[in-house]
């Protein structure tokens, strides 16, 4: 099972992949407003996400994400199966 | 911020939108209809080619004198709800008409299909259960998502194998599984593939759901929609569908097999608490009904129409999906020139429908076209035309021919 730290490394691997994301993002960046993703684009990363570490985030998960490390946890958290 | 300002971004997004001296594409007027085609708008004669009226009928002679003579008989509306004393003998017949002419146990009529959808999949999936939905869905999908307490999980935009993915992840989940999928997905024109989404119901053991909304009265061999032209309308859980397409006039519907319908009538808030259908809408559509499964030569006029418009604009050079079906899907490259185009369409004397991200798929503008049964080849060829001249005239670079 890989740790909070090491899924947040791979979230922001993958957001930097996109030239429009800010360089200097980190755990705590806010997806909606520092990244500047509107709904829309939230739901398509977050779909990334589920193929990346294999793992369904039902969209009522995504009301309590709002860092990048909220999005880590939360994965982590669906994967035990909480 | 106050409870308003949060308005202002919308605010400053229209005005740049009309900034050129514009219109709101959001106001567009059409003063009168003159056919089912042709529109007076800005007072001109405008070729619409931009309704969702694909076989003309809100137009049908037939649907107003029905809807005429009921509004005598009957009045002028009902002053209720389906479930209190909303109920009149038409509401009935209708329901009986449309679960005959599909051949299932029962029907459920909407006073419009946002409803139709969501309450049916708000009702059906509860706590515990889980939605997928393909990641294109309507506004009225992802509301009843958001009406329900299901869990909700998007799959790929008319993707069995990423839908199959995302079924087996849950794999030891207790709750139930409804798959959403659209028969023609409206601002593409996309048709779902529903034998493999069928195969997947099979296989899963998940519930299947199909929104023919802009898909019946315009594929299958009767009209039926995506999963009737696909030959797997026997592995439809609940089949809904609206009247403001094809039937021409307002309203929406669930048909099913399970015996279980008549009870979601009980517990189906967007059916229980909003008045019924009026008496002349009720009968323009059972009336339209008759047209839509007596004259299969609409549907084949139809398609030729989509064929002629499609190619039309492929040939042009204008960016389109591949799919051909009644709704052509323009794509552009950025907001400005969406709009410029649009507005030199509707100076040049054509309607179509501007559609701006992020209510479009990729986030690209999109110039959304629909073809009808009543068009002329000469009206279609006309309206091509008009479209080459308005991208020169925009600057716009079209794709080799």
């Amino acid at each position: 099972m890989q740790t909070a730290d090491e899924v947040s490394a791979v979230i922001l691997e993958k957001l930097l992949a996109n030239p429009k994301v800010p360089r200097d993002i980190t755990g705590s960046s806010r997806i909606v407003e520092d990244l500047a993703f509107d709904s829309l684009a939230v739901m398509n990363f977050v779909m990334d996400i589920e193929d990346t570490f294999d793992v369904s985030v039902p969209l009522d998960r995504l009301a309590d994400v709002r860092t990048v490390d909220d999005l880590a946890n939360a994965v982590i958290a669906l994967k035990s199966g909480a | 911020m106050t409870l308003l300002e949060k308005f202002n971004g919308t605010g400053a997004r229209l005005q740049a939108l009309t900034a050129g001296g514009g219109r709101n594409p959001f106001d567009v007027v059409i003063e009168r209809p003159l056919s089912s085609t042709v529109g007076l708008i800005e007072g001109r004669e405008t070729l619409l080619f931009g309704t969702n009226n694909y076989l003309g009928l809100s137009q049908s002679p037939k649907a107003v004198e029905a809807a005429a003579k009921a509004v005598r008989e009957f009045g002028v509306g009902t002053t209720g709800s389906r479930i209190a004393n909303g109920t009149q003998s038409l509401h009935r017949h209708l329901e009986t008409r449309i679960a005959d002419y599909f051949g299932q146990r029962d029907c459920m009529v909407f006073s419009t299909g946002y409803q139709a959808n969501l309450g049916i999949i708000s009702t059906i999936a509860g706590k515990d259960d889980y939605l997928l939905l393909d990641a294109d869905s309507h506004a009225s999908i992802y509301d009843a998502a958001k009406l329900g307490y299901a869990q909700v999980i998007r799959f790929r935009h008319n993707d069995p194998d990423d839908l199959h993915k995302r079924l087996r992840r849950l794999e030891g989940q207790p709750g139930g599984r409804l798959i959403v999928a659209e028969g023609i997905y409206s601002m593409t024109g996309n048709v779902a593939p529903m034998k493999e989404f069928a195969a997947i119901r099979r296989e899963t053991g998940a519930m299947l759901l199909v929104d023919e909304a802009h898909s019946f009265g315009v594929l299958g061999p009767t009209g039926k929609g995506a999963a009737e032209e696909a030959g797997v309308l026997e592995d439809m859980d609940f089949v809904l569908g609206t009247f403001s397409k094809s039937f021409g006039t307002v309203g929406g519907y669930c048909v099913s097999n399970h015996p279980e319908l008549d009870l979601i009538r009980l517990q189906c808030r967007p059916y229980m608490f909003t008045a019924s259908l009026p008496p002349d809408v009720i009968a323009a559509t059972l009336a339209n009904l008759e047209e839509i499964a007596t004259r299969p030569e609409l549907r084949a006029q139809l398609m030729d129409n989509a064929r002629q418009f499609h190619s039309g604009l492929t040939q042009a050079g204008f960016r389109t999906s591949r799919h051909v079906s009644p709704v052509v899907a323009v794509t552009l490259e950025e907001t400005p020139e969406a709009v410029a185009l649009w507005n030199r369409l509707l100076e040049l004397g054509v309607y179509v429908n501007l559609s701006l991200p992020p209510a479009t798929p990729d986030n690209h503008p999109l110039l959304r076209c629909s073809v009808m049964a009543t068009h002329t080849p000469e009206q279609i060829s006309r309206a091509v035309d008009i479209f080459t001249r308005a991208a020169r005239e925009c600057g716009l670079l079209l794709a080799a021919a």
